[in-house]
């Protein structure tokens, strides 16, 4: 059994805000892809430590605020 | 009218058999004199846990399409602390269902009392009933006299505030209704906040299907116990299923939970669902499965029944598609109206669902490119699990069930030949689906 943690960060897209500016995987194309649309392709997989710093600029990259990066729900 | 608020509801039986729900006179709605010769006064509880213990012993879970228990829910609100708020969902949106409807024109009075006993579960000072009204403003004005007597007599505790649901299939999902009863449109939105965390007018907010409701007025009367009497052990009680049967006609029944297919639609699968004119069986209408019809005859109407093809019982919609027709002309039109009903908020919804119901239409015409299937394919991925609702989920796995359960038809389209012999469309859709944008008000 894992506990969560302060570290068990996951990203997640509002897709009704997303307009598709692809910023995210630009800045963090480690865990972001687009589709062929595109939307982002996020990977569900909890963000680890050393990429925290870098999704926290692709989170604020986005020109609608539609990235967000938290606890798992 | 004599109503005896002392009169103990312990000594009562609930009734044998089935149906439960619906009255034995299914020719008029049962009025409100009846409705207390049959099932006696609202049990209050007059303690707000009790309920909630009845419900998680008798099992009950939602009958709106997610199966999902009454009790948490309850409890997850209550948890939640300030003042709550109920929605009893007669949205109905799912053209295919009229169980909801039929429900609240025959027996108002039990989905009303089932209303109350949850309002008073969660400490609620409102509450309202939400509905899509079919018969031309003849449901909603029954509705309203049902509230209006039940006020006079004293018998509501709390207003009920009646609202309309607009003709569109999202209408009925909690957060586009929560947000068009908030004064906007009937959209989804993307959660959390969940409703129950934040809903109407930002109260904490319990959602209910009005069959649901029904079954908490019963379960409140008659116990736990005897609501286990009938349905399975994992899956108690009973279900209104709306069956859309091969002939056409359509029938609404209440069945014991667990009960077989084969008996459900003997006039459509025959005995083992080779002889009978049925060649497939939706299952959950059209965010449903289909199912071929000799598998279906093996099944039984149960979530854990249902679940070795994919299937779940959803809201209790069966479609019993004769062998005469294309299944995949009937695909193409059910997911042409999706793509349509889509909000059309989220990208890869927007984006999918019109190419799927495009690709879908080729696939239904004669020589296909092989490519379609594969683009298909490719696009539901890209759709599901992908959007603020589950409507992109839903429609995915219709899509993909038919494009199994029709695999040799398509190789006939491919040959260029159709077995169908019937060009009538089948499965129901509303007239026209090409909306505006007020609509969705
Ligand atoms: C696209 C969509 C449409 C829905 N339409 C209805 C509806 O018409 N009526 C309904 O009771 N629930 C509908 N639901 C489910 C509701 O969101 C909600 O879960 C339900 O009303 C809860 O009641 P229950 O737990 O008693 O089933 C719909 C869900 C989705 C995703
Ligand atoms: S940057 Fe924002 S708007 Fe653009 S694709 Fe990423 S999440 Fe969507
Ligand atoms: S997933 Fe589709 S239907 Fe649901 S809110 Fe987004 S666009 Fe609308």
């Amino acid at each position: 059994m894992s506990t969560a943690t302060d570290m068990d960060k996951q990203l997640r897209v509002n897709p009704i805000e997303c307009s598709g500016h692809g910023a995210c995987a630009e800045l963090l194309p480690e865990m972001i892809s687009l589709d062929e649309w595109g939307y982002p392709l996020i990977d569900p997989r909890p963000v680890p430590p050393a990429l925290e710093r870098q999704a926290r600029r692709a989170v604020n990259g986005c020109p609608v605020l539609a990235l967000q990066l938290g606890r798992k729900p | 009218m004599p109503l005896r608020r002392g009169e103990s509801t312990a000594s009562r039986s609930g009734p044998d058999g089935l149906p439960r729900l619906l009255p034995a006179d299914t020719t008029r709605p049962e009025g409100l004199r009846g409705h207390l010769a049959r099932h006696g006064f609202v049990p209050y509880r007059n303690d707000r846990l009790r309920l909630a213990g009845d419900l998680r012993a008798a099992g009950l879970t939602g009958r709106g399409g997610a199966s999902f228990p009454v009790y948490r829910k309850l409890e997850a609100v209550t948890a939640v602390g300030g003042r709550p708020f109920v929605v009893a969902n007669g949205a109905e949106s799912e053209p295919a269902s009229s169980k909801d409807a039929s429900l609240m024109w025959l027996a108002p009075h039990l989905v009303l009392d089932g209303l109350q006993l949850a309002v008073e579960a969660v400490g609620a000072h409102e509450a309202c009933l939400y509905v899509h009204d079919t018969e031309g403003g003849q449901l909603t004005s029954a509705l309203q006299s049902a509230l209006s007597e039940r006020w006079s007599a004293r018998i509501d505790r709390v207003p009920v505030r009646l609202a309309v649901a607009p003709p569109r299939f999202l209408a009925g999902q909690e957060t586009a209704m929560v947000n068009l009863l908030n004064g906007g449109l009937a959209l989804p939105t993307f959660a959390p906040p969940r409703v129950f965390e934040r809903g109407v007018a930002g109260a904490p907010t319990l959602v209910q299907n009005v069959e649901t409701l029904a079954h908490i007025g019963l379960i409140a009367r008659y116990g736990a116990d005897w609501f286990r009497r009938v349905g399975t052990r994992a899956e108690p009680g009973s279900m209104l299923s709306t069956i859309n049967h091969a002939d056409g006609s359509v029938r609404i029944i209440e069945a014991a939970i667990g009960t077989p297919l084969r008996s459900l639609l003997a006039a459509d699968l025959g005995t083992d669902g080779i002889d009978g004119p049925a060649q497939a069986i939706l299952a959950g209408g059209y965010h449903g499965t289909w199912i071929p019809a000799p598998r279906a005859a093996e099944l039984t109407l149960d979530n854990a029944g249902l679940r070795p093809v994919g299937a779940s019982v959803g809201a209790g919609v069966l479609a019993a598609l004769p062998a005469a027709h294309c299944g995949l002309a009937e695909t193409a039109r059910v997911a042409h109206y999706l793509a349509l009903e889509s909000a059309g908020q989220c990208g890869p919804c927007l984006n999918g669902l019109p190419r799927i119901a495009k690709g879908l239409a080729t696939l239904a015409g004669m020589r296909p490119p092989r490519q379609v299937r594969k683009d298909i394919e490719r696009w539901a991925g890209l759709v599901a699990g992908r959007g603020a609702c589950s409507h992109p989920d839903g429609s995915v796995r219709f899509v993909r069930s038919a494009l199994t359960v029709f695999a040799a038809e398509l190789r006939h389209h491919e040959r260029g030949v159709c077995s169908a012999t019937a060009r009538r469309p089948f499965l129901p859709l509303p007239p026209a689906t090409a909306l505006s944008d007020e609509d969705w008000s």
